[in-house]
Parts: structure tokens; sequence; C-alpha cells
């Protein structure tokens, strides 16, 4: 993997165009988070700035936020509700499906100036994206030749996100941006990296808290973009041990936690998914680990800067206790979680690592060289199908 | 001055000296045994939302958080300089005395780079035990919701 990638401008630009542009799905936000007519969110597809509208039959549009007119933002607020939007520059006005409305002084004023007669108001517009969703989830399309979002995704993946979700409607316990000083594929990359999670990653380890009677995997799309790398209790092995479903235990009270209720769970997915790390190419990340819910959109801001924004999740029926067992396990997870700070700066660590070092190349051998499905956790075959789809998606 | 006002001001300063010289180790000491730690945003903050990136209600759990930091998480070396406003005092009750006090917090890396890491306010419930003022609550409101790179010392 040529180191060129993570710092070359035009690597950087090309990838708005043909990957974030290209025929992918970004995904934009929750459809909770835009429960009624008018209101919406603004967001982004790469670097492209979105808006993402509830319509008044309830379907949800999304495009451009910039003005036809003359380029300016339309939005301005991250959230709201809007009747329509109105560029703040010239007023020139949108329906909540992105369509031109309103030219302020269209006809000029007393018979001087204006639009040509010749302007129609349907030939201008920003961009629209097409919008699918899924278990709640809102991905936008930017080209029109992208498969449908089911079968962009696969039916193991489609599964997989609807397991976390079962039918529940999510609530947004609280929102943070968390600024990446490295190129946001090499935080994609870490998502997908199994094998460093119980390298860098010290804390359970230090804490002597060990999963008894696990096994995990890694599933691997055929594009090689998305995945999933999960930990499930075996259920042969589970039966005879004394424990808890959902609970960590320390083997050695000494080295445990001061306050071991961090790790207390609450019994909320029966296939007995301890974690479960999922990913979307390009951008997008869903993950359980224990009870602690979140989505993750990678943002590209410079090639050298992302932002990842992380949304904390629960549901809408839980409990009070459940509700506390969230925050709770929120430690583990987040800029400041205790098995995910070290992925906020080892991107930047790489960042700096390869400043001169264009013309070299990482090592991604782990596992093989193919970028397929495994048992084993000790393997870069994701890393490698992130891989895949991107030089299907550039032409690279 | 108020007697709340000198307290919680001393207890303001003895709790920066604590994280930015002192190395921590006492940081836990500040808050009584049942308390309520969380570093959230102002827009979480003012939407309701109970989410935060550091959540413990325990001392024990802010014990944890110190050794996880000492021993366990892996981060570039840097530290904190604290500058806390005056505290404003809500309200004083039986309870404990509600208080607001600003702070800016400056980072500085190991190669000498310095940058405003974190603005806001705490909003602190102050309580008497065993005869000190402890934190009862101390929800850490940032002004803005970007952090850079990583939450590693508290603020």
């Amino acid at each position: 993997m040529p180191y060129w990638a993570f710092d070359a401008p035009d690597v950087f630009a090309a990838e708005q165009q043909r990957l974030f542009e290209g025929p992918v799905w970004n995904y934009l936000c929750l459809e909770a988070e835009i429960p009624n007519a008018g209101d919406y969110k603004t967001t982004f597809a790469g670097r492209m700035p979105v808006i993402v509208v509830r319509d008044r039959d309830g379907a949800i549009n999304a495009f451009e936020n910039r003005c036809a007119h003359r380029g300016a933002l339309i939005a301005l607020d991250n959230r709201g509700n809007a009747k329509s939007f109105s560029c703040v520059y010239h007023a020139w006005s949108y329906n909540l499906r992105g369509d031109l409305v309103g030219v302020a002084f269209q006809k000029g004023v007393k018979g001087e100036g204006g639009m040509p007669p010749s302007f129609c108001m349907a030939d201008h517009h920003p961009r629209k994206l097409r919008v699918e969703t899924i278990s709640g989830l809102v991905f936008g399309s930017v080209a029109s030749d992208a498969a449908p979002l089911r079968a962009y995704l696969g039916d193991e993946i489609v599964a997989r996100i609807e397991r976390v979700f079962r039918g529940r409607t999510p609530v947004v316990l609280g929102r943070f941006t968390q600024s990446l000083p490295n190129n946001w594929k090499l935080y994609v990359e870490n998502v997908k990296d199994s094998y460093h999670a119980s390298i860098l990653h010290l804390f359970f380890t230090t804490f002597k808290l060990n999963r008894l009677s696990m096994k995990g995997g890694i599933i691997i799309d055929p594009s090689g973009g998305h995945h999933v790398s999960y930990s499930q209790i075996d259920p042969a092995a589970a039966r005879d041990a004394e424990y808890t479903a959902q609970q960590l235990r320390s083997e050695d009270e000494s080295f445990g936690l001061a306050d071991p209720t961090l790790l207390n769970g609450f019994d909320e997915f029966p296939d007995g998914v301890t974690l479960q790390i999922l990913s979307v190419f390009p951008g997008f990340v869903l993950q359980q680990i224990q009870n602690a819910i979140a989505v993750r959109q990678v943002l590209p801001r410079e090639v050298d800067r992302t932002d990842l924004n992380w949304t904390y999740l629960g549901f809408a029926d839980d409990t009070p206790e459940q509700r506390s067992i969230r925050s709770k396990q929120s430690n583990l997870v987040g800029p400041a979680g205790y098995v995910s700070m070290e992925d906020g700066c080892v991107g930047g660590f790489v960042q700096r690592g390869i400043a001169s070092a264009q013309d070299e190349c990482a090592v991604l051998e782990m596992g093989g060289s193919s970028a397929e499905s495994q048992e084993s956790r000790a393997t870069e075959s994701s890393v490698r199908g992130f891989w895949k789809a991107y030089r299907a998606v550039m032409g690279l | 001055m108020s007697d709340a006002l000198t307290a919680i001001a001393a207890l303001n300063a003895r709790y920066a000296r604590c994280i930015d010289d002192d190395g921590l180790a006492g940081w836990p000491d500040f808050f009584t045994e049942r308390c309520l730690y969380k570093v959230t945003t102002a827009e979480n903050f003012a939407d309701g939302l109970e989410g935060a990136v550091i959540y413990a209600d325990s001392r024990a759990m802010l014990v944890d958080r110190v050794s996880a930091l000492g021993e366990a998480n892996i981060y570039e070396k840097h530290a904190y300089r604290h500058i806390l406003g005056a505290p404003f005092i809500v309200s004083e009750q039986d309870d404990g005395t509600r208080s607001e006090t600003s702070f800016v917090v400056v980072r500085i890396m190991r190669d000498g780079t310095t940058d405003v890491f974190a603005s806001g306010r705490y909003v602190d419930v102050v309580r008497l035990e065993g005869g000190e003022a402890k934190l009862a609550q101390r929800i850490v409101v940032c002004d803005s919701s970007r952090i850079d790179t990583l939450l590693a010392l508290p603020l």
C-alpha cells in the first residue's frame, strides 16, 4: 500500500469526484433526527455540504447545500425546521425538494433589471442526491449509477445492521466531533484493522477483564468495502460457565476496576454478540460494544484532517436503568474512550511518520493476501478489502 | 466575599493544580463518594441530551480513569494549563451549593505546540463531606462540540 495515497493533494481532490460523488452511498443522518415535516439537518457527502430534509409527505430529500445562483450555503444551522429554504445572499428560495421556487426581483424593479425572459427556474437547482434508508439510517448517493442501498450493502451487512436496531426507534443521546490529525483513509483502515485491537488498546488486558468463552470473526462483503468484526458468546462453552451473558469479569480482584459497574450490561441482544463493529464504504461505522451503541460518520476535511462525527444512541423503549448503563459503557468509546482514544492519535502517528515516505509502502500481509471473511481476527483482510473497493471506484 | 465563593474558588484552584502540576493522582479526592462527573458539549447540554464523552457516577470510577490513563491507555505526552474564572454562585441550599465556573484549558504537546484545547463552564454542586468542600457534581460543559485528537487528561 503506497503511502502517497494518504498525502497526495491530487488523490484527495479526485476522491471527492470519483468516490464520494461516485457510485457509493454516504451516511447522512438518522431518520430520528428529522421526524417531522420540514425538519432538516445539514451534513456532508465527503466534502459536499448537504441538506437532508423531511418532506410534507414524509419522504426524505437530500440536496447540495449550495445556492444555484452564486454558490453560497443555503442552510446555516446544524438542524432546524423549515417550510422552505432561502439563501441569505440574494434570497433565492427553494422548496423541501431543492427545487428553485423564487428569485428575488426576477422581474426587476419598476420594469428595470431583472432576469432575462429566457431564464427558467426549473433549469437551476442544487444537485440532488438519491436517498434510501435502512433501520432508520439515512444514506444519500450523488451518482445516479449506484446500486440500490440494500444491494450495495449485501444481505450479510443488511442483517448485521438490522440485528442492532431490531426495528426499534433510536434516540440520540449525544453528539461529538473528534478532529483527527490524519487522512480519512487512515481512520477507516483503523476501524477495519482487527489486528491492532488487543495490541494498541490495553484497557481490557490491564484490568484483567477477559471475556470467557467467546468466538468471533470477520465478515467482508464481496466488494471488499463493507465489513463486520464481531465477538460472540460461544453457547457451547457458555453453558458450563457461571457468569451472566453480557458481563465481563475480572480474573483477579486486586487488578480489577475500583468500580466494576462500568461493565455491567443488560441483556439486549439475544444472539449473544457482545461486540460488533460494522463499516459501510466509504465512511460509515455502526458500533455495538456491549450496550454502547453509536454511529460514526467519517468526513474528509483536508488531506491530513478528518472529522469523525459520533452520535451516541439509545432506544425509545429504554428504561432509566438501561440508559444509565449505556452512559457508563460510553466511557469505553468516543474521543475519551478506554478502548478507543488511541484510535484518535494513531492515525496522526502514521501521517507524521510518512511525511517523506511517498515512495515507500505499508505491509498488509497479516492473514494472507485475500480480502475474504475469516474466523481469526489476527488478520488485515478487511483492510485489504477497503483498498480493493477503493481501487475499483477510483480507477487506480 | 461570601464563604461559599471563597471555598469554591479555593477548591477550583486546588483542582486545577492537581491536573496541571501534580500528576492527577489526587483528582478523585475532590469528589464525594457518590458523585457525577461528566464531560459534554454546550449543544448536548442545552438540548438535554444525557450522552457524555466521560461519565462517572462514583469516585471509584474516577480512580479507575486515573489508573487507566497511567497504566493502560496510550497517548502522546501532553499537559494542560487550566485558567479558571471566578465562581458564580447560583444558589445555596441544604443539599449543596450550586455554582458555575468558566474555564479555558490550554494543551501543551511534547513538541511545544500550545493550543486552546477547550473552553466552557463547570456546572457544579459542592457539598461539605467531613468538613471539606467536595464536588457532588461537576458537569464539564465544553463550548465547542469539537475535540481535537482525543481527550485523555480530564478537564
